[in-house]
C-alpha cells in the first residue's frame, strides 16, 4: 500500500456560539492515497465543507492532525503553511461567487503563479496560462473573457485551471458541480477524473449528490451533525450499506427507474437536529428506527466491521442490524 | 422564449416538465398562470383550456385572480423567498382564504388554517411563528399549505424540492403524494431531475430552448428506445447508481442563447446525429405510436430509424 498523501486523525472544529459549542467536525479520521478520491457525503449543515476547509488550515482545527506527505501541518509556522498550500488547492462550489469578476481568465490563472513565484518571465507565465487552458478544455480565444461573459460550465473550467496552475497532489472540490446543468456537470466530471489520471491528483471531493459521488469516488464517508457514520469503499458501501443513516440516505435517492415505481423509500421522520451542544450518545438517535436503550450507553467510535468498511453504529458491531 | 409548446393533462395526472436551465419550463408554468411580466413576457399565439372555463389566455385580470391560487395554484422553487419574512406562517396561509373565500368567518378561517398545517405535517401551534423560525423543509411545506388551501385542480409545483436535501425531499415528495391523492388535484412538476419524474409522474414532456421536443407518458419515455438525441444525452449525462460507468456521455457544446436560436432544429449545433435537413428545416412533430411524441427528423414519415 502507498503512504497516503493526507492522512487526518480524530479532527474536530468547534466553534462557538450564544448558543453553545456548535460540533462542526467532530472526530474525523481518514486517509486518501494518491491519486484516489474520497467522497464526503451528507446533508446541509452535516460539516462536509468546514471540513474541507479545517483540512486546508482555511478554518484552523480545535484539535487533531492532519498529516500531508507524512507531515503534520497542524504545526506549521504561517510561512512553511503557505509552501505547502501550493500542493493542496480548493476548487469551489459556485463558479459565479468564486472568480474576480474584475479581472480576465488569464489574469485570475495567473494569480496563484504570480503569488508563489512560480515563473521567471512573463513569457513563461503566458506559455503557462495557455497549457493549463488547454488541459481544462477552454478555447485559447477565450483568454482575455472576463467570467460574467462566460456561462457556469467555463466559468468552472477556470477554477479547475486555478487550482491546477500551482502543480498540486491534493484538490479539496466542495461541491464542484452542484451550480452546473446535467449536461454541463457531465461534462465537468469527466474533465476532473481525466486530469485526476494524467497528473495522480487526490481529491476530497465533498457533495451531497450521491450519484455523483459515486461516478467519481474510490472511497465514501458519509456524515451526519459533523461526525463520519460510515466509511467503506464505494462498491461496497452501494452495495452492502451498513448504518441506519445510510440505509435511509440511499433509500431517499429517486432512481431513474421506472419498475421501483410506488416503492416507498425508507422515510427518515424529523429533520436534522441542531449540531449546537449535541447529545453523548448517537446523534441519529432521535430520528433511527431502530433507536433502543442501548444507543445510549455507546459513545461514538467508528469500528472496522468488515475489511474496510467502517460504521459507528453498535448494533452493526453486533451484527444486529445486517 | 416558448415556441409551439402543446400538452394536455387529465384529472389527476401529473406531468413531469423536465430540462436543463433556460429550457423554458418556468417560463411555461407562469404563461399557464397569466404572469408573465407585462412589458416583456407577451402570448403571441395558442391557447390554454382549463377545465370548463375555457381559454385563460381571454379572461380578464379580474377572472384571472379569482382563478390563481383558487383552482389553480403554484408552489415556487424557493421556500426561503417565498414567504414573507415579516408576516406570521398562519397569516400567510390564512391571507388565501380571505381573498378567495371571503364568506367565511374568522373563526372558521383560523380552523382551516390549522387543518391544512396539520395537514402537511406541522404542528398547529407553530401557526403564530415566523418564517426565519422553520427548517427549509418545514418552509416548504408552508409553501405547499398554502398551495393547497383553496384545494386547486391544478397544482403547478416549480422545483418544490431542489433546494431540500434529498432525506427531506422525499419527505416533501411523499407527502405531496398522498394530499394529491386525497384531494384529486391534478399537477405540473417542474424539475432537472429524471428520478424524481420516474417516480412520480404519470406524463412526461422534456423541454429544450423553449420547445417540448418529446413527450410521452412515463413507460414510453423511460423504457421505449427511440428518443430524441437530446433525451438520450440528458440520461447519458446522469450518473446511474445501479451501473458503473468509467465516463459519462454528456452532450457537448452548451445550450443556445434564446435571443438567437438557431436555423431549423433548435438541437442540431450539439446533436450527434445532425442531418442537412435539421439544419435547416424545424422538425414536425411525429408520432411514435401510444401517446409518444417526437419532435425530430430523425423519425420523420417512418423511414430512418433512430
Amino acid at each position: 500500500m502507498d503512504k497516503p498523501v493526507l492522512e487526518v486523525n480524530h479532527l474536530k472544529k468547534y466553534f462557538k456560539t450564544p448558543a453553545g459549542q456548535l460540533h462542526a467536525v467532530d472526530d474525523v479520521s481518514f486517509a486518501i492515497e494518491k491519486g484516489h478520491t474520497l467522497g464526503v457525503v451528507g446533508e446541509s449543515g452535516c460539516g462536509k465543507t468546514t471540513l474541507g476547509r479545517t483540512i486546508l488550515r482555511l478554518i484552523e482545527p480545535t484539535s487533531g492532525e492532519i498529516y500531508f506527505n507524512g507531515e503534520d501541518i497542524t504545526k506549521l509556522k504561517k510561512d512553511n503553511m503557505k509552501a505547502i498550500r501550493r500542493k493542496m488547492q480548493l476548487i469551489f462550489q459556485d463558479p459565479y461567487a468564486s472568480l474576480n469578476p474584475r479581472m480576465s481568465v488569464s489574469e485570475i490563472i495567473k494569480e496563484p503563479m504570480i503569488v508563489n513565484k512560480m515563473c521567471s518571465s512573463k513569457k513563461e507565465l503566458d506559455e503557462k496560462v495557455k497549457e493549463l487552458m488547454e488541459l481544462v478544455g477552454l478555447a485559447p480565444r477565450l483568454v482575455n473573457t472576463y467570467p460574467h461573459e462566460m456561462d457556469g460550465g467555463r466559468r468552472q473550467r477556470v477554477g479547475i485551471a486555478r487550482a491546477l496552475a500551482t502543480n498540486p497532489e491534493f484538490i479539496v472540490c466542495d461541491e464542484p458541480v452542484s451550480a452546473l446543468d446535467v449536461s454541463i456537470q457531465a461534462q465537468i466530471l469527466n474533465l476532473m477524473m481525466d486530469l485526476q489520471e494524467k497528473k495522480q491528483l487526490s481529491y476530497l471531493f465533498i457533495t451531497h449528490d450521491l450519484s455523483v459521488v459515486k461516478h467519481i469516488s474510490t472511497e465514501i464517508a458519509v456524515m451526519y451533525l459533523g461526525q463520519c457514520v460510515e466509511k467503506a469503499p464505494t462498491e461496497e458501501l452501494f452495495a452492502h450499506p451498513r448504518h441506519p443513516y445510510t440505509k435511509a440516505l440511499l433509500s431517499a435517492i429517486p432512481v431513474i427507474d421506472i419498475s421501483q415505481r410506488g416503492k416507498k423509500p425508507e422515510l427518515l421522520t424529523g429533520e436534522v437536529n441542531s449540531p449546537v451542544n449535541p447529545v453523548s450518545y448517537c446523534r441519529f438517535y432521535s430520528r433511527c428506527k431502530y433507536a433502543c436503550d442501548k444507543c445510549k450507553e455507546h459513545s461514538y467510535e467508528l469500528k472496522e466491521i468488515s475489511p474496510g468498511h467502517f460504521s459507528a453504529c453498535h448494533m452493526n458491531f453486533t451484527g444486529e442490524i445486517e | 422564449m416558448l415556441n409551439d409548446v402543446s400538452f394536455s393533462l387529465n384529472n389527476g395526472e401529473t406531468l413531469g416538465l423536465v430540462g436543463e436551465t433556460g429550457a423554458g419550463k418556468t417560463t411555461t408554468a407562469l404563461a399557464i398562470m397569466r404572469l408573465l411580466p407585462k412589458r416583456t413576457g407577451f402570448i403571441t399565439g395558442g391557447e390554454i383550456e382549463f377545465a370548463e372555463e375555457g381559454n385563460l389566455l381571454e379572461k380578464n385580470e379580474e377572472i384571472m385572480k379569482a382563478i390563481r391560487g383558487h383552482r389553480i395554484s403554484m408552489i415556487f422553487q424557493d421556500p426561503m423567498t417565498s414567504l414573507n419574512p415579516v408576516i406570521r406562517v398562519g397569516e400567510q396561509i390564512k391571507e388565501s382564504f380571505e381573498v378567495h373565500m371571503p364568506d367565511l368567518s374568522d373563526a372558521e378561517m383560523e380552523k382551516k388554517v390549522d387543518e391544512i398545517l396539520e395537514m402537511v405535517g406541522i404542528p398547529a401551534s407553530r401557526k403564530r411563528e415566523y418564517p426565519h423560525q422553520f427548517s427549509g423543509g418545514m418552509k416548504q411545506r408552508v409553501v405547499i399549505a398554502m398551495a393547497l388551501s383553496c384545494e386547486p385542480e391544478l397544482l403547478i409545483a416549480d422545483e418544490p424540492t431542489t433546494a431540500l436535501d434529498v432525506t427531506i425531499q422525499a419527505q416533501v415528495l411523499n407527502m405531496m403524494n398522498e394530499l394529491k391523492k386525497k384531494l384529486g388535484t391534478s399537477m405540473i412538476l417542474i424539475t432537472h431531475d429524471l428520478g424524481i419524474v420516474s417516480q412520480n409522474c404519470e406524463k412526461v414532456a422534456v423541454m429544450y430552448a423553449g420547445s417540448i421536443i418529446e413527450s410521452g407518458t412515463a413507460e414510453e419515455i423511460f423504457t421505449k428506445d427511440k428518443h430524441h438525441p437530446y433525451t438520450v444525452g440528458l440520461f447519458g449525462s446522469i450518473p446511474d447508481l445501479n451501473k458503473v460507468t468509467d465516463r459519462l456521455s454528456p452532450i457537448d457544446g452548451l445550450m443556445p442563447d434564446p435571443m438567437d436560436l438557431p436555423d431549423g432544429c433548435v438541437f442540431h449545433p450539439r446533436c450527434p446525429k445532425c442531418m442537412e435537413i435539421c439544419k435547416t428545416k424545424v422538425p414536425e412533430t411525429v408520432s411514435l405510436g401510444g401517446e409518444h411524441l417526437v419532435k425530430c427528423h430523425l423519425f420523420g414519415g417512418g423511414e430512418i430509424d433512430g
